[in-house]
């Protein structure tokens, strides 16, 4: 399983590099998937298999799917990928890079002083969802009246006039 | 070697009985809608055309296999890999009988409806990539559709999983063995038969590749090895979804003891698979809007309520 845990850590790691540096969308958007994918593979590993599911049934399956859609419909063509590797240039990596280079350290901080010996236990639905309705049921209901306004909102958009 | 769950040779054995079978379809599909309409259907191939899907094969592999110099070529050739990976994975964890499967996994249910969402982004991508006015419109109907059913279908069968008190398919069989959920859950049942054609863009519900409308919607420019792909996908997406209404709404592998549990499933599955073909021989296709109507405005409301009265009859027992 550890194994397991490294080869997907890697391929979350390289897929989202990928999801930056590449020009085309479509595939900028494939990498992504991958990269949601591998990291619901980190989770199923780390015994949280409802939380996998969930990773790649919504984000994988669902939000990126609404993203391709949105690509579809822009009709994006040669025009976005010159575009796109016109903003790549290497001025523009220095100060990212920096950013990302502390936050890395603080990670590697933080890690270095976690205690290895502590064996994941496995989540299973019943307690997430036990959790969920239970302690944190205000949050639950709040995440969903947001998401009501949310739809709401699109659908007072989408309304022809 | 052993015949168990998870055994390599199990393994080997239920992934080269499903794609032989999804293959097998191809001609008993063409025979019975025959049958159903009236005509002969492919009868000249061996005995009573039983062979004529191996001359379709032989033409299918020996077809120039064009990849359109206007296409991307990358997601061009990946697309009609994604469907196969995702609908084949999906057996992985169906219960074919008590000792026979891939894995006995606590997130079955969740993970069959992983893979078909994941199974959007074949036709979706094959459309994309085709560069074709047809392609482009065939898979923007496959992916509303898609997107937009997968919702039913998750809320469906929510009141199975209620029932059982578990995401393990396994165990959804087994506490069907004093009454199949046909009876209790019939209502998701027909929900989630309606939405699970739509998932795997069976007429009547095949507007993404309407051939009246848009040529061959997102496989228009697809020939040779990869339409066959997506050809064999849908029939083997045909079988996992016969197989999922066995398993979840009619007992899986229960049954009287004279014939193994295995055959059991198998009759089962064919059963529904006929119907599906019936239903292909029988029923018009509705209209692009019709079809986003009646989903939302009505199998949405129908699922919940249905979700609802289950939940509440549960709680009261």
């Amino acid at each position: 399983m550890t194994i397991l845990f490294y080869i997907a850590g890697a391929i979350a790691v390289i897929a989202s590099i990928a999801v930056i540096l590449q020009t085309n969308i479509v595939h900028a958007l494939l990498y992504m998937v991958v990269s949601l994918l591998s990291v619901a593979v980190v989770f199923y590993v780390l015994g949280a298999p409802f939380a996998a599911m969930l990773e790649a049934i919504v984000y994988a399956g669902a939000i990126m799917v609404l993203f391709l859609f949105v690509i579809m419909m822009l009709n994006l063509g040669q025009h976005t990928r010159d575009e796109e590797k016109s903003w790549l240039t290497p001025g523009g990596w220095i100060l990212p890079s920096i950013l990302s280079a502390v936050l890395l350290l603080q990670l590697v901080n933080v890690i270095s002083e976690l205690n290895f010996d502590i064996l994941p236990e496995q989540v299973g639905v019943m307690q997430v969802s036990a959790l969920l309705f239970g302690p944190y049921v205000i949050a639950v209901e709040l995440a969903s009246i947001l998401l009501l306004a949310g739809l709401v909102a699109a659908y007072h958009l989408a309304k022809s006039k | 070697m052993d015949l168990s769950i998870g055994s390599p040779l199990t393994i080997g054995l239920i992934l080269g009985v499903v794609i032989i079978t999804a293959a097998l379809l191809i001609t008993v599909e063409r025979r019975l809608l025959g049958f159903w309409q009236e005509r002969l259907g492919p009868n000249r191939v061996g005995w009573f055309g039983s062979l004529q899907v191996v001359a379709d094969m032989i033409k299918i592999f020996t077809k120039e296999d064009w990849i359109p110099p206007f296409a991307d070529k990358f997601s061009f050739v990946v697309a009609p890999g994604i469907i196969m990976t995702v609908v084949l994975l999906s057996f992985a964890v169906i219960p074919f009988s008590p000792n026979l499967g891939v894995i006995d996994s606590n997130i079955g249910v969740l993970f069959v409806l992983a893979m078909a969402s994941l199974g959007a982004y074949s036709v979706m991508l094959g459309g994309l990539s085709s560069d074709n006015k047809y392609a482009l419109l065939g898979s923007l109907r496959a992916a509303a559709q898609m997107i937009s059913y997968e919702v039913f279908m998750g809320i469906s069968l929510l009141g199975v999983i209620a029932l059982t008190g578990s995401f393990n398919l396994r165990e959804i069989v087994e506490s069907q063995s004093d009454g199949w959920y046909i009876v209790p859950q019939f209502i998701g049942f027909v929900i989630f038969l309606i939405a699970g054609v739509a998932e795997s863009h069976r007429l009547p519900f095949d507007i993404p590749e309407a051939e009246q409308e848009i040529c061959a919607g997102y496989h228009t420019e697809y020939s040779g090895m990869k339409f066959g792909m997506f050809f064999v996908a849908e029939y083997i997406g045909l079988v996992l979804i016969s197989s999922l209404i066995t398993v979840l709404f009619f007992g899986g592998w229960l049954g009287p003891d004279f014939l193994p549990s295995v055959a059991w499933f198998a009759i089962k599955a064919f059963g529904f698979i006929a119907f599906f073909i019936l239903m292909r021989a029988a029923v018009p296709r509705p209209r692009y809007d019709q079809l986003m109507t009646y989903g939302w405005l009505f199998l949405l409301p129908l699922s919940l309520l249905n979700l609802l009265v289950t939940g509440a009859i549960i709680l009261s027992t």
